[in-house]
């Protein structure tokens, strides 16, 4: 789960870690009065979204004229920005942090993410602030400077030591850089974080240092256990993809892309599998889901809803791998829904596992018009097929 | 011989009584698998599907002698049952549950470093040695005892694996979930090399997807130690990037990540690879033939 930038940031200002002066404003009105609030004579306008790449793409102004400031919220809010990690349609922005204009020295990179390989928490740092971390890591890897987090232990002060003396900082810089890593640290743990990014990271005009954006992605898992309460009233629904929200308040797990071949699967391994082989077949999945194990006819019904609201599917594969789940009770569930939905696409079904005859049975005798397949192979085959005949 | 668990094997399950629990224990003993009580706290001294039920699984180990055990309880308490597991002295740990706090395993892990527990998953459908031990929520049906080892992070395109395995008439020697969380307990190469170490395993089916570099790690190993013919197939090529977290993980490990990356690294180590999983059965097929 994705926090907005001012969310952030109120986390990093609860565990002690220096951010830019600033609110959170919703209309012009209110951004303009922000900025009195603030004094000063310049300010940053920056478009909460949940997306990177929001300065090139113009949801970041530095303005040093309250009117300005003004137009460009009311320009800005109510609107989709569009960046380059956006879909075409963009994201909504109903949000602008205001804050106040500080003098950048450097900017450096500072990042901590639980790191697969190595099993630690673990986290980066960079001179080259402001940059994204993957351009810098495919330009010149040998610039960040990583340091593994013994879960026991904790951070120690000199990893941070280390990776602010890297960074080219002072004493006194280190000591402050080693005091907001170790709050960065007990935010991360606290909060079940899986990545934390500050980026840039400044040195100020006056030598201290300063988070001057600041991005956090907590554990769904933690989320979903029920233990970051606080974190999880953070969740703003209007950046997420709607149907993806739909499908997980149905228990589907659902992924748009962007082909033409709407894709029904129990299990997340077989669902990309799936999506492979139909690429392979010449086409191109319209999206991945997920019905899970212990699936039922309510939420097949469902799920085809949710693959036909896409208008780009012209076709639908299902492909179920009946393990503890029996084809029969799949097969009914197929039934119902394409009876309730009224599936207008050719639906290619393949049935594999516990009662898979008494399954195929039941499609047979439905009287809709489903085409059984035996195989991954051949289902991928008939789906495409299908598809072109309608074209 | 099989890898991990036979069907001498004491097994144990946790979350004994709980829905998921019961059902699968169920299918497990009819499968064969020799369950010698669960475990559920406030639940000591009952019986339930005609075995004990132990407050603690120190009691339960003490009392039976259980050697394995398999988790059924929920993520927020399943870090809690995986350690209870290792600090009573179980050998092999599987824990099928789903969507444990990530930290949680961090933690799990550093703990289990040193002892002689084997954790398999979590989020993984469990290991099956055909004909003999079944401890995990896979359909038992569709294996057959024969030469093959299966390793997979997926569940139900290992049963694919399986299948495919089956009908090409060559069953399987021992097949591992090893689960789909980026923080897991046995990793492919552990996998293989028990594999390559049991005389019953005559070829390997490696089953990966994008996301970490264990397939790479796998590459390597099996490239320097691996006598065997291992056939891999990794899926989530047109998975979008960027769509899952673990992209910033991935360069920490030098870009890594992609399944065409994973490709290029298990194809450099000359292992055998397909594009489509519906060629997994015919590919190891044809290896182990030639064998």
């Amino acid at each position: 789960m994705n926090l907005h930038e001012f969310q952030a940031k109120h986390l990093f200002a609860d565990y002690g870690i220096p951010i830019p002066r600033g609110f959170v404003t919703r209309s012009g009105a209110e951004a303009r009065e922000a900025a009195g609030r603030l004094g000063g004579e310049r300010w940053v306008a920056k478009a909460q979204v949940h997306a990177g790449g929001r300065g090139k793409a113009g949801g970041v102004q530095v303005l040093d004229d309250p009117a300005a400031l003004q137009r460009f919220a009311d320009g800005l809010l109510g609107e989709r920005l569009v960046t380059a990690q956006t879909d075409e349609r963009g994201q909504p922005v109903q949000a602008l942090l205001v804050e106040e204009g500080v003098a950048i020295e450097r900017e450096l990179y500072l990042g901590a993410l639980v790191d697969r390989a190595r099993q630690r928490v673990v986290f980066m740092a960079s001179a080259a602030g402001g940059v994204e971390i993957e351009e810098v890591a495919a330009r010149d890897p040998a610039a960040i400077v990583t340091a593994a987090v013994h879960p026991a232990a904790g951070l120690q002060p000199y990893q941070c030591r280390r990776l602010g003396f890297a960074l080219g900082l002072g004493k006194a810089q280190v000591d402050e850089l080693t005091r907001l890593m170790r709050g960065l640290y007990r935010l991360f743990t606290e909060r079940d974080l899986a990545l934390v990014e500050v980026n840039p990271l400044i040195v100020t005009g006056d030598g201290g240092l300063l988070a001057l954006d600041a991005k956090v992605t907590v554990d769904d898992n933690a989320v979903a256990v029920g233990r970051q309460a606080q974190v999880a009233d953070m969740r703003d629904l209007s950046q997420e993809d709607e149907t993806e929200v739909r499908a997980a308040q149905h228990q589907l797990n659902y992924i748009t892309l962007d082909g033409n071949i709407g894709c029904m699967v129990n299990g997340a391994g077989l669902a990309m599998a799936t999506m492979d082989v139909i690429k392979r077949h010449g086409a191109a999945p319209a999206n991945f889901l997920d019905v899970g194990g212990g699936t039922n006819a309510e939420r097949v019904a469902e799920a085809f809803k949710i693959i036909l609201s896409s208008p780009r599917v012209e076709g639908i594969l299902v492909n179920i791998f009946g393990g503890i789940v029996r084809c029969d009770l799949i097969a009914e569930g197929i039934v119902a829904a394409v009876r309730e939905v009224g599936v207008e696409v050719p639906v290619v079904v393949r049935l594999e596992g516990t009662n898979v005859e008494q399954g195929k049975r039941l499609l047979a005798d439905s009287g809709l018009d489903l085409i059984a397949a035996d195989d991954l192979a051949s289902a991928a085959d008939a789906v495409v097929a299908a598809v072109r005949r309608d074209a | 011989m099989s890898i991990l668990v036979d069907q001498d094997t004491p097994v144990l399950v946790q979350g004994f009584t709980g829905r998921q629990g019961s059902f699968h224990a169920e299918q497990a003993i009819a499968y064969g698998t020799r369950v010698v009580g669960g475990v559920t706290p406030g639940r000591g001294g009952e019986h339930h599907l005609e075995r004990p039920v132990f407050d603690t699984v120190h009691e339960a180990v003490a009392a039976t002698g259980a050697e394995a055990s398999v988790i059924y309880v929920p993520a927020a308490f399943a870090a809690d049952a995986i350690l209870e597991a290792a600090d009573a002295g179980i050998g092999v740990i599987a824990c099928i549950t789903e969507g444990i706090p990530t930290l949680d395993m961090l933690a799990v892990k550093e703990a289990l470093r040193g002892t002689p527990a084997q954790l398999i998953g979590p989020n993984c459908p469990g290991v099956i040695t055909p004909d003999r031990c079944k401890i995990g929520i896979m359909p038992g049906h569709i294996h057959r005892a024969g030469r093959i080892g299966i390793v997979s992070r997926s569940g139900t395109l290992t049963y694919e694996a399986v299948k495919q395995t089956t009908d090409a008439g060559l069953g399987q020697s021992t097949c591992v979930g090893i689960g789909g969380d980026p923080i897991h307990g046995l990793s492919f190469v552990e996998c293989l090399e028990r594999f390559e170490a049991d005389p019953q395993t005559e070829g390997v089916v490696m089953v990966g997807e994008i996301g970490g570099s264990a397939e790479e790690a796998a590459a390597d190993y099996i490239r320097a130690h691996m006598s065997k013919p291992v056939v891999a197939y990794i899926a989530g090529v047109t998975a979008p990037p960027g769509k899952r977290m673990g992209h910033a993980g991935a360069i920490i490990a030098g870009g890594r990540g992609s399944a065409e990356e994973k490709y290029a690294a298990l194809e450099a180590a000359g292992v055998a690879t397909v594009r489509s999983p519906t060629q997994i059965g015919e590919r190891i097929k044809a290896l182990v033939d030639l064998c």
